[in-house]
């Protein structure tokens, strides 16, 4: 019997991942910067001011090609050097974790230094490179982690600063939740993701730690349909909005209050696409008609921790949240939805034909 | 001369990395996202790979086929023999360019399109993607959320924390010239620019093949034709 525990829980250590403690070089995302600024802001904001830790947020840093990459656009080779100076920069800012924004580029900095590990040699050819490109050398990092991670690791904290719990504000019951995790998460290594590719825990576990429950879904692990090239160029999104499609059917018998995601592409695809689908076959996957809430998980750290929705950027996602708001008694002012900085009025944008606001 | 086309997949790591002994089961095929809405079976090509059957290779670099998966790795997850499909994938789509065989095919041909777009982004920018390539007459299905943000983004973008076009630190800042040579230097040194510049003489012949108009910008008869054509047979 004491075996049989042991065995259990070495297998279970095979599922866990270490995350640093402290002083990270921040890597933004393409896709976030675009569409979920305030997502990056919050974390930065998290981080540094409710936790009370450094990171460094570089000027200097670029996309590190991943779209592109996997495209087919950008050769291995270049993406390994561009990644490199990365590494470089890191270097240079005394620096020796890096926290990464986005999933794609997560699983690209680790499969490249996968690659490096297996083969040394393309470690060498890269440094060359690098050097002969801009005069720049690197150390390897000691520490790799998504910044859902890093959320993940400090969920408790998180939850003792919490202003408000995931349970409906009326019943006191917890909210439905439902997760989706991006592919090159832990798919392609799943030793480096939290519970690996089959129980992946690092969304699931913000959510009970925050009052929540997990609602499993046949289609949990489907692909969200980005697809790179099949959302890239116009005539294949047929591609990308049948696969949310497959995921919002399996995930609507469990009438989930919101979705979580970790992923940028999929928090905007699962977004954009339920619009779009309402707009093509006057469908939505929530009773009201007005879609399922997609929330990224800085988005949801920063609700819980009372900080004012639109401030967290709610009003740019097309799926409108102030039903769930209501749901988690968490108050809003209408009028300060569609301000400037300055608090000025904006003009208001159109509203959808078949989506409900 | 007959080109060798397995052993310059046999060069690339990633096809080293990707296929150990494939025993056909057909797993990849049974969890692929493509598999599902296209006629495509990586199950297939990975025999076609694995028996070094050069004919078939280099049919494979001219065919629609090798262009369908979405390279979300699922395959590699699930795989009992530790291969990556989607790696194979990848060095296929490499020769496919560097032998000018993508302009054989639809979908082949829309690396063009990529290229204009993100490629072009990546180095004038810094960006793979930045509000002013996601033009909402590009992409509608984004929704009017997405057209508002567009409409006021400075007002939308500094509210939300960004940094949007300025100096300095934060979200979708000025990337600096000295930041963008850096970039453009890479890709010197490692063939990126090759790429770019293959992709873009292919694709003007094979326009003037197609009789449409090309130019250097995406103003163009064949950068619409291959953004937006779709033939529908591919599920066939």
């Amino acid at each position: 019997m004491d075996t049989a525990i042991h065995t259990e829980k070495e297998t279970w250590g095979t599922y866990q991942k270490h995350v640093a403690d402290d002083n990270y070089y921040y890597a933004r995302s393409c896709i976030r910067q675009n569409f979920f600024p305030a997502s990056e802001y919050m974390f930065l904001h998290i981080l540094r001011k409710v936790l009370g830790k450094h990171v460094y947020d570089d000027p200097n840093h670029t996309t590190c090609t991943g779209i592109g990459y996997h495209s087919d656009i950008v050769p291995f080779e270049t993406i390994q050097t561009v990644v490199a100076r990365h590494f470089a920069l890191m270097t240079e800012a005394g620096l020796e974790n890096i926290a990464i924004s986005c999933v794609t580029s997560f699983g690209i900095y680790t499969e490249i230094l996968e690659t490096w590990q297996h083969f040394p040699e393309q470690l060498e050819k890269t440094r060359e490179f690098l050097y002969k490109a801009t005069k720049r050398e690197f150390n390897l990092p000691k520490n790799i982690a998504h910044t859902s991670d890093i959320i993940y690791k400090f969920r408790h904290e998180i939850a003792e600063k919490a202003v408000y719990k995931l349970v409906h504000a009326q019943t006191g019951e917890p909210l439905n939740v439902v997760e989706h995790i991006g592919c090159h998460y832990a798919k392609m290594f799943p030793t480096k993701g939290i519970g690996g590719a089959e129980f992946p825990q690092v969304l699931s576990g913000m959510i009970t730690a925050w009052g929540g429950k997990v609602i499993d879904y046949p289609e949990r692990r489907h692909c969200c349909g980005f697809g790179f090239r099949n959302y890239l160029v116009q005539a294949n999104r047929g591609y990308s909005v049948s696969n949310t499609y497959k995921k919002l059917e399996s995930m609507q018998p469990y009438n989930p209050d919101f979705i979580l995601t970790n992923c940028p592409g999929c928090a905007m695809f699962i977004d954009k696409w339920q619009y779009t689908i309402a707009e093509m076959e006057q469908k939505t996957f929530d009773s009201q008609g007005k879609g399922i809430p997609v929330l990224t998980y800085e988005e949801l750290a920063a609700l819980v921790l009372g900080i004012q929705p639109w401030d967290v950027g709610l009003q740019i996602h097309q799926i409108q949240s102030e039903s769930l708001l209501d749901a988690l008694g968490i108050p809003y002012d209408t009028a300060l939805k569609y301000v400037d900085k300055q608090g000025n009025q904006l003009p208001l944008p159109n509203k959808p034909n078949n989506l409900l606001q | 001369m007959e080109i060798d086309f397995c052993a310059e997949l046999e060069q690339d790591v990633r096809f080293k990395e990707g296929l150990k002994a494939c025993m056909n089961c057909g797993i990849c095929t049974a969890i692929c996202p493509a598999a599902e809405l296209y006629n495509y079976d990586p199950r297939s090509i990975i025999t076609s790979v694995q028996l070094r059957n050069n004919l078939q290779i280099k049919e494979l670099l001219q065919s629609e086929t090798i262009w369908y998966c979405g390279q979300c790795m699922s395959c590699k997850t699930r795989c009992p023999r530790g291969n990556t499909p989607g790696f194979i994938i990848q060095t296929l789509r490499k020769l496919s360019q560097q032998y000018g065989y993508f302009t054989h095919s639809e979908k082949g041909r829309q690396q063009y399109a990529i290229k204009k777009t993100v490629g072009e982004n990546v180095l004038k920018k810094g960006y793979c993607v930045h509000p002013d390539l996601v033009s909402y007459d590009m992409h509608e299905e984004q929704g009017p959320i997405w057209e508002w943000v567009q409409q006021h983004k400075q007002a939308i973008y500094d509210r939300l924390g960004a940094n949007l076009d300025k100096e300095g630190a934060g979200a979708l800042r000025k990337i600096h010239k000295k930041n963008l040579d850096e970039l453009q230097a890479i890709f010197d040194v490692t063939n990126g620019t090759e790429l770019y510049t293959i992709i873009e003489e292919e694709s003007k012949k094979q326009a003037e093949r197609m009789n449409l108009g090309f130019s250097d910008n995406i103003d163009n008869e064949y950068f619409k034709h291959v953004y937006t054509y779709n033939s529908n047979t591919h599920s066939e």
